[in-house]
This record gives C-alpha cells, structure tokens and sequence, in this order.
C-alpha cells in the first residue's frame, strides 16, 4: 500500500488494529517522506533508527493487543521539546550540541501512549517569531505555492505545520505562546489547538514565556486533534502550574451536536484593513455554525485592542527571566575568550554569538521593562490589563455563550523574506487575533475553513470555556465537517 | 519615553549582551518602535485592578519538603562546555 505517510491518526490507527498494516510500514513511508522533504527544511535532526525501533516495538505491542492510544503512530516532535539523547536547540545556536539527559513530559506522554517519533522539527528561535525565519537552521517553506515565491508556514511551530500539511509525518507536537501553533496551522491548511493553560505539563519544554506556554497538536483532523491531546495532557507534579483534573475522552466528546449552544462573535476583532476574503469567511463559518443549530450572538471584548501590547511587556518580561540560564556555563554554546576576558565577557560575548537578533531584542525589551523605575509602568500595568482581557472572557461566559468563532489570522501565508525590512512591529501584528487567547489562558483551535482567491488556505478559530476543550473539539469538529476543507498542497518538493 | 543610545548600551550590559557601539544606534531605534506600540496601554483606565498572579484559579500545589533525586553528577555536567572534577569550569571570578 502506498501513500501510508497520508494518512491520518484515526485511520492509520484503526488499519494498524485491523492489521491492515505494520507500523513498520508506516514509518518507513513516513522516513522517505521526511528525505524526500528536505526542501522544506521542516525535519532537522532526524532520528530514523529510533524510529524503527520504536515502530517494531509498537507492531509487537499491536500484535498482542490491547495497544495504548497512539500505538505505532509516527510524528515530529518540535525542537522546543528536550528529547533523551537527541539534539534539542530550541532552534538556537546557543543550545548547540544540547542533548537533554531527560524526556519532557509531553513526548515521554505521547512515547507512553506508543507514538513513533520521527525527528525533531524546525522552529523560530525559542519560538520567538511568527514566519519560521529566526531559526538557525533557516528558514522553513511552506508546501503550499501559489507563485514562484516560497512562503512562510507561520510561527514559530512552522515545522510542524510544513511537515503535517505536507506529509511528512502523521500529526506534530507544537506549542503557542501567542499563536505559535493557531497561525502557522492557518497558514498550512491544518488543525491546531492550545489547550487551556494548565492541561499540559510545561516540565521539559524550553521556557518562553512560563504564564502563556502550552504545548498542543498539530495534525490533519480535528478528530486528530483529540485523540493526540489526550495523550499529550495529564497531571504532572513537576510543573506546579499543571492541573490535577481527570482527562476526559475528546475523541468521544466529538459525537454529540451543538444544537442549541451560544457562539460569541466579538465585534473587536472586525479590524480596520482586514481583508475582504477573511471577513467573508468568518461570515461563512457564523453561518454553518447556525445552521448546525447554533445560536449566534454579538459580543463585546472591549479590551481586544490592549491583548498584543500587553502581551510584548509579559512576553519579554517572562523570557529575559527564563533565558538568564543561557551563559556559557552548563550547555550549549561557549564563545570563545580573549586574553584577560573574565566571566562577564563569558557571558557578555556567548550571549551575542549564540541568541539571533530577535531573540536579543526580546531579552532586552523584557530587561528594559523589569528594571527599576520602570516595572511599575509596564510591567505591573501590563499585568493589570491581563486582567481585565481574561474579565472580558469571564463576562461573555457568564452571559451564556459556549464559544467564540474569530479569524485565526489578518492574512493568509506571506512570502518567506518579505517582512524583512519592516519594524518587528508589524511582524507581531500576526497574532492579534490569537493572543487574547494565551493572556486568559484559555484553549483556542484552528480550523481550516477554505482557500483565499490566490488558493492559499485560511482558518477560523474558536475560543472555548477553561477546561472545555471536549467541548471545543466538538463545535472545531461541526465546522471542519460543514466547511468540507479538503484541499492539501500540490506536491513541487 | 524615548531611548536613546546610553539607555540601549545600559539595557544591553543588564542583560548581559554584548552590543557593538555602531549597533546601538539602531538598537534604540527598534526599542524605541516597540516601546511605542506598548505604550497603548497609557489609555486603559486600571485603577484598583489587581495585576494578574496566576491565570488559573488554582493554588499552587505544595509537597513534602525533601530531596526528590540527585547524585547525578555525571548527567548534570555531561552537556557542559568546560567540566573539570566534577565541577562546571568558568574563568576566573575571584580575584
């Protein structure tokens, strides 16, 4: 049987049941997908004979039965995820030649549940970026083309994005800061959710910004998306900010209807500018969400405009703390010493060399905001306004509504390059749809909902209740089924 | 607020950056873009909001006080750039 690199978890996990085929095989066809993928730069450090390894083990565990949920299942994993004995860089120079003595709990979770992990997969620089152009292993592709030009697959999960839409693996792990799994899974045609924050253990995924980092799939389906978060989320004691609540099943929550719940569209994210064909679809999807019998109800998120700036205090805030730990000490990069060089100039000179520019600027605007005189202005001001965003949120909630339906982004995927000369400003303005999500640490996911006039695919994001992510995954699941996206990127690679 | 270059050359020695004079110039400039667009905030009225701790209503969960793991000395220094004797090595601090 050709093609098994295709196919999605449900299927590929109900003919591995069926016996229809050996994970074995399906990895194989994944490994060649993944070399014959290199354009896309999205796989960069492969682990192909860990993969068969695990594969042979899982079609053994299959043989005997009762198989754990993703048993013999293969997928990327992001390089922000420390994996046992392989690299993880975190898409940094500075973690060069880093191999973690120990396996974060998401990918220990998805390894216990039986995946397969194919390699680590591209990604901005300490997922600092919105276009997968800060990354030291360069720059990823999109799969999908509509020109001569390459394009961005979004960020900073943009390998795992390129790698699901173009077929390399069955699923990915990425995780959102801002909307680093949302908007590149817009931009690349597929399914992405950010749980809320709390459902996945953070412990041994590298550090960006501690109160707004979660971990969450990337895959071809919504039915996907469930059955991939499940394995992934669960009560970790060594993330103290990881709930201790049961897991419930998403995959079953996707049965149900939604006939008779609220969905919220928020008058604040019909943005000055914003393109006509973006407006339209998020009219589209209001209406097959009404036909599929929901309710539809205007509401107001006052502080929406507030979310992005607020999020560029927290967020650098968060990260100059988080990535002090990088000084040329315990891993990664060393620069090398002049004469008379004491330790500051260690450190001075291995931070220059090993964090990319993007990276620097965050450091320091997150500096420049916590130092004295000015902590109150910004950073405390800025926390204030999180709150007041996350009320917006609670007010609606309490008003009755379910659900929220916005764009997932204000453009479809831009060329790789093209932002170059513009103020890093403008390259921010990529998540204003999706970072209201993370300052109220609530789950959002990214449907494709259907293809701009130039045949670039665009997403619509809906917004659940904390901890309703069952939920969620069921009004994701009526809108992928209404929207009948089908399209997948002609194959040039 | 504006920054200019003695402010950027002064953030980046904090954060323990290594900035070359004739890149300060556009330092400021980029800090001075962002700083900008934060500056919004200025307009939202906080007065008596509390600034936000935890965005989960959970506490933080608390355990017995006592060691968990260790005597790993050989993994804890296995991915560092100058081990000696069990020790990370750095230049001199002490005089």
């Amino acid at each position: 049987m050709s093609d098994l690199n295709k196919l999605t978890l449900a299927d590929a996990r109900d003919k591995l049941r069926a016996k229809e085929i050996t994970s074995v095989e399906l990895t194989e066809a994944c490994l060649s997908a993944v070399e014959g993928g290199k354009t896309l730069n999205a796989f960069v450090h492969d682990t192909p004979d860990l993969a068969l390894e695990q594969a042979k083990a899982a079609d053994a565990t299959l043989a005997k039965g009762d198989a754990p949920s993703m048993c013999g299942l293969p997928i990327g994993i992001k390089d922000l995820f420390c994996t046992k004995g392989v690299a993880s860089q975190a898409g940094s120079a500075i973690l060069e030649g880093f191999k973690p003595e120990y396996e974060s709990t998401v990918s220990q979770n998805l390894l216990d549940a039986g995946a397969v992990m194919l390699g680590k997969l591209n990604m901005d620089e300490f997922a600092m970026g919105s276009s997968n152009e800060t990354s030291v292993y360069g720059d990823v592709v999109n799969p999908w083309k509509v020109d001569d030009r390459n394009l961005t697959p979004g960020g900073s999960s943009g390998g795992s994005a390129s790698a699901v839409a173009a077929d390399l693996c069955l699923a990915a792990t990425g995780t959102d800061t801002g909307g680093s799994i949302r908007q590149p899974a817009a931009f690349t045609g597929i399914v992405g959710i950010k749980p809320t924050y709390g459902r996945c253990s953070r412990w041994g995924v590298v550090a960006f910004a501690s109160s707004l980092d979660q971990a969450g799939p990337m895959t071809k389906t919504v039915r996907d998306a469930a059955i991939m978060l499940e394995a992934m989320c669960g009560h970790d004691a060594k993330d103290s900010t990881s709930v201790d609540m049961a897991v419930p099943d998403f995959e079953a929550a996707l049965e149900g209807d939604i006939k008779g719940k609220t969905i919220g569209i928020p008058k604040e994210y019909r943005m000055d500018g914003m393109p006509d064909e973006i407006e339209a679809l998020w009219s589209q999807g209001t209406e097959m969400l009404k036909d599929a019998g929901a309710k539809i109800v205007d509401i107001t998120l006052p502080h929406t405009k507030y979310a992005l700036p607020a999020y560029y205090v927290i967020a650098p805030a968060e990260a100059s703390s988080n990535l002090a730990r990088y000084d040329g000490v315990r891993y990664g990069h060393r620069a090398k010493l002049s004469q008379g060089d004491g330790i500051t100039e260690m450190y001075e000179k291995t931070r220059a060399e090993g964090f990319g520019p993007e990276v620097q600027r965050r450091i320091m605007v997150g500096t420049y905001v916590l130092s004295a005189g000015f902590y109150d202005a910004y950073y405390n001001r800025a926390r204030k306004v999180r709150t007041l965003i996350k009320k917006d949120f609670e007010d609606v909630f309490a008003q009755g509504v379910d659900a929220i339906l916005t764009p997932a982004t204000p453009s479809a995927a831009f060329g790789l390059g093209e932002m170059k000369d513009a103020d890093p400003v403008q390259m921010y303005l990529n998540d204003v749809f999706t970072v209201t999500v993370n300052l109220a640490g609530l789950p959002g996911i990214s449907v494709p909902a259907g293809l701009d006039k130039q045949g670039l695919p665009l997403g619509l994001q809906l917004i659940g209740k904390p901890f309703e992510e069952g939920e969620l995954l069921q009004f994701a699941h009526t809108l992928e089924r209404a929207a009948g996206f089908v399209a997948k990127p002609e194959k040039w690679w | 607020m504006s920054i200019d270059i003695t402010t950027a050359a002064k953030v980046a020695k904090l954060a323990r950056i290594k900035v070359e004079d004739d890149a300060l110039p556009a330092l400021a400039e980029e800090f001075n873009a962002i700083l900008g667009f934060i500056e919004q905030l200025e307009e939202v009225d906080v007065e008596g909001v509390a600034p936000m701790t935890s965005v989960t209503p959970q506490r933080l969960k608390r355990r017995e006080d006592v060691v968990m793991d260790g005597d790993q000395q050989e993994k804890v220094l296995s991915n560092a750039p100058d081990a000696r004797e069990g020790f990370f090595a750095v230049p001199k601090v002490v005089e």
